[in-house]
């Protein structure tokens, strides 16, 4: 049995179902990473925003960007948070309050900063947009070892800077304990 | 809709805005840096988008993708580092009781 090009009864491509729900299960979990008021819950549903966005960077045809997604995002970064969080929440932590007195402010400001990127995007000509073309994998590896060899090395070094200043930051004092 | 760039950009606006609301509004710095974390993912999302509908930055595109992810690691672990620091000082992650200089 062959599957339909579009969705029986609505007329639209499967591709395009794929985009919707995956945009609206990344702009869902953003949203409730900023609004939860439990902030162990606003890291996991960090974790379902970056899983969706490996989703649609899959969709952009960009694989390997993908999978750097899943394993950098949410197998370092997403676990470092939730780490901090289990270390930094005590247990009898105020969270009557979870958001600043600016709040409203914020929001009004961030639905501007929306409004205004939406328009400028939809009213900007893009010049020479083709369709959407796959990255094939063996090009990115020739180019990031040939023509971007020198920043690969210099956010090697800046990787290892990182890694000294968090050990030093995080390190207890002997005069603390 | 998936094969325009314009959807692509208008959703890397949106998710960005969400970030700026989050880093402005929010009183847990764990927050804020989730915000942070979530802004630099929309960036990234406009880089690739651009990189998959023009063709003379298709490959480009990824690796810079790739380069900003890892910045994004190193301000990760400083950034929680910093906040692990002050935690042990002043035993409070909200930033609004972080009030030393204005004494």
């Amino acid at each position: 049995m062959a599957i339909p090009d579009t969705v029986p009864g609505l007329g639209i491509s499967w591709n395009d179902v794929l985009f919707l729900v995956l945009a609206a299960v990344l702009l869902g979990s953003s949203l409730l990473v900023v609004t939860l008021r439990d902030i162990i819950r606003c890291g996991l549903a960090l974790i379902a925003a970056f899983g969706a966005l490996a989703g649609i960077y899959v969709m952009l045809g960009a694989p390997f960007v993908a999978a750097a997604q899943v394993i950098v995002y949410i197998g370092a970064i997403a676990v470092l948070i939730l780490f901090a969080v289990m270390l930094t929440q005590a247990k009898n932590a105020p969270t009557r309050l979870v958001f600043q007195t600016q709040a409203i402010p914020a929001a009004i400001a961030a639905i501007a900063l929306a409004v205004i990127v939406a328009l400028t995007v939809t009213a900007t000509d893009w010049g020479e947009v083709g369709s959407r073309i796959a990255t094939a994998t063996d090009a990115l590896a020739r180019l990031l070892f040939n023509e971007y060899i020198l920043p690969f090395e210099v956010v090697s070094v800046l990787l290892l800077a990182a890694v000294i200043g968090g050990v030093f930051l995080a390190k207890r004092e002997d005069r603390d304990a | 809709m998936s094969q325009s760039l314009d959807a692509y950009l208008v959703l890397s606006g949106i998710l960005f805005a969400i970030g700026t609301f989050g880093f402005l509004a929010r009183r847990n710095a764990i927050s804020m840096l989730m915000s942070i974390e979530l802004m630099l993912n929309a960036v990234n999302l406009t880089i690739v988008a651009f990189g998959a509908f023009i063709p003379d930055l298709n490959v480009d595109a990824s690796v810079i993708a790739l380069m900003v992810m890892a910045v994004a690691a190193a301000e990760a672990t400083v950034g929680l580092a910093i906040v692990m620091a002050i935690y042990r000082n002043r035993r409070t992650p909200l930033v609004d009781e972080y009030d030393a200089m204005r004494q």
